[in-house]
């Protein structure tokens, strides 16, 4: 260890933190159940860096480092609150130090194992992505319930109470058995997803928190591929991330205006993206086993295909969209099937599928309130045209598309 | 870990108790006793009389209140208790799934609280 300069010394503690967080994370909780606790000492552990990186060099194994960090700070509080009875476990697995001091090299990856924890079915569903982001990631509470739109209080109480819930209920920190492990890796797929769209709402990526999220959810996804390699469903979700995310500066006009897929100038779709996207969905295809996540992805396929034939192929989109109804029949997909069905066969067989809908599911339902504004308009029912436009566009969220649906409106 | 399942049932569950010993639902929870004690979990618990035997008692102002029936008045109510000794949450859950009470009510999967117990009793607890 040689004194290095302080910014060198800083970088490397924030790319550490970065790579190894969950990794560390993982392994502690992984042993004693108590997320906060092993957050508390490895934030401990990094603030002792910062101090001590500068002044007498970065480590030659900076995570070993910070696990023996945490690890004592782990011992120091168990021996601390020996009294309580649960302590003495922690405290026993723990210690399972090496004599010399030093870690288990490699150190074992339980990232697995902790995605299973925070999508676990005992813990409530709206917490799963944060707690992912969290305790994976690292992300800070407030900039979480930024993304989600909670006040930092809120989100703090909600992740306290989901990890209390983890350490004191005993959730088992374990990968799920074969014959559950479909319906439980669904949740976890659900919640990276989820990240994902909450980085999305920022189509035009003005907002660098948000922006950061999207990046956040591929990067998760990427990590569940290589700890489940032979998944077809994790790689059909980094493979509809990326093309969705491919396209993120050709979602917006140069005023910031909305541009809808069917508009958008593929010289501004990032190929590389689009490429890798295509690679994982080739490699899921090969397991044969389809699924939610692949279907959706072969779709934005379709879709990105366009930058090399020009057109958009509707009757491939539409065969995808009636195998997602059939395996997942959500609103999105439903709806989805009727814009592609129009686009095929015209407006009028479309719009069967779109009265077959659940009338109060629909009711705030934007995307079918635009469809249905689009199909009236062609069909040339122009009132009511006007009128789900106005639906459609009093439901928007989003500034851009409640632009770009006045605009169409108005004629 | 000790987790308790605190056993809810519907009035029709609560019903059959009157047919006697070829009644379906008791036979499937003695099936349950025996999986359980078998797979060396069992650690107690017992069926608790109807809901309408219940007596809430509470202590207002130094006055006892006491209300015939029991403490909520939900559809669904407590009708027995078991715990278990189990590795996990989850092991708590794949027994708890196996109860018959799931089918006809609900079972409620509570770990229970050791570090309380020593509080009270003073005397050390197994962990």
């Amino acid at each position: 260890m040689n004194p290095q300069n302080p910014e060198h010394a800083h970088q490397t503690i924030e790319s550490v933190a970065r790579e190894s967080y969950g990794r560390l994370i993982a392994f502690l909780s992984a042993r004693t159940r108590d997320v906060a606790g092993a957050e508390d000492a490895l934030g401990e552990a990094l603030i002792t860096a910062l101090t001590s990186w500068p002044r007498d060099g970065i480590p030659q194994n900076p995570e070993a480092w910070l696990l023996t960090a945490a690890r004592r700070r782990l011992i120091d509080r168990a021996r601390h609150e020996r009294v309580h009875a649960e302590s003495a476990p922690t405290l026993e697995i723990i210690a399972e130090e090496r004599p010399d001091g030093t870690t288990p090299d490699p150190i074992p990856d339980e990232r697995l194992k902790l995605l299973f924890v925070c999508a676990h079915p005992a813990i409530d569903p709206d917490v799963h992505t944060p707690l992912m982001l969290q305790t994976v990631l690292g992300l800070d509470g407030a900039a979480i319930a930024r993304a989600f739109l909670v006040s930092p209080t809120a989100m703090g109480q909600r992740l306290v109470r989901a990890k209390m819930k983890i350490r004191h209920a005993g959730i088992a920190f374990e990968v799920p058995e074969l014959h559950e492990l479909p319906q439980r890796l669904e949740a976890v797929l659900n919640a990276i997803y989820a990240a994902y769209g909450s980085g999305w709402e920022d189509a035009a990526g003005t907002d660098p928190r948000a922006r950061g999220l999207a990046d956040e959810a591929i990067w998760l996804a990427r990590v569940l591929k290589d700890l489940l390699p032979d998944d077809p469903e994790v790689r059909g979700l980094l493979a509809l991330m990326l093309h969705c995310e491919a396209r993120r500066f050709a979602r917006r006009g140069k005023d910031g205006e909305f541009i809808p897929l069917s508009d958008q100038d593929p010289e501004l779709w990032i190929t590389p993206m689009i490429a890798e996207a295509e690679r994982e969905l080739v490699a899921a295809a090969r397991m044969a086993r389809a699924g939610r996540f692949q279907i959706e992805a072969a779709i934005q396929s379709v879709h990105a295909e366009r930058a090399h034939s020009g057109h958009t192929d509707w009757n491939a989109i539409a065969v995808f969209y009636e195998q997602l109804v059939h395996l997942s029949p959500a609103l999105g997909a439903r709806v989805g099937r009727a814009a592609a069905v129009a686009e095929v066969k015209g407006p009028e067989s479309a719009f069967g599928l779109l009265d077959e809908l659940d009338h109060d599911a629909v009711s705030t339902y934007q995307p079918y309130w635009a469809v249905r504004a689009h199909l009236l308009r062609e069909l040339h029912r122009d009132r009511e045209a006007a009128d789900a436009f106005d639906r459609a566009i009093g439901l928007a969220e989003d500034d851009a598309v409640r632009r770009f649906l006045l605009e169409r409106r108005g004629r | 870990m000790k987790y308790a399942m605190l056993i809810y049932e519907s009035p029709q569950a609560f019903e059959s108790r009157v047919n006697g010993d070829n009644d379906p639902y008791v036979g499937a929870w003695r099936a349950y006793y025996k999986a359980v004690v078998d797979a060396g979990v069992y650690f107690g618990g017992d069926p608790l009389r109807l809901p309408e035997t219940a007596t809430t008692v509470r202590q207002k102002d130094g006055q006892r209140h006491i209300q015939d029936g029991p403490y909520a008045n939900t559809k669904e109510q407590l009708a027995g208790f078991m715990i278990l000794e189990l590795p996990s949450l989850d092991a708590a859950l794949n027994w708890a799934a196996r109860c018959p009470a799931t089918a006809v009510g609900a079972v409620e999967v509570r770990p229970l609280a050791p570090e309380e117990k020593q509080r009270i009793t003073g005397e050390p607890t197994e962990p």
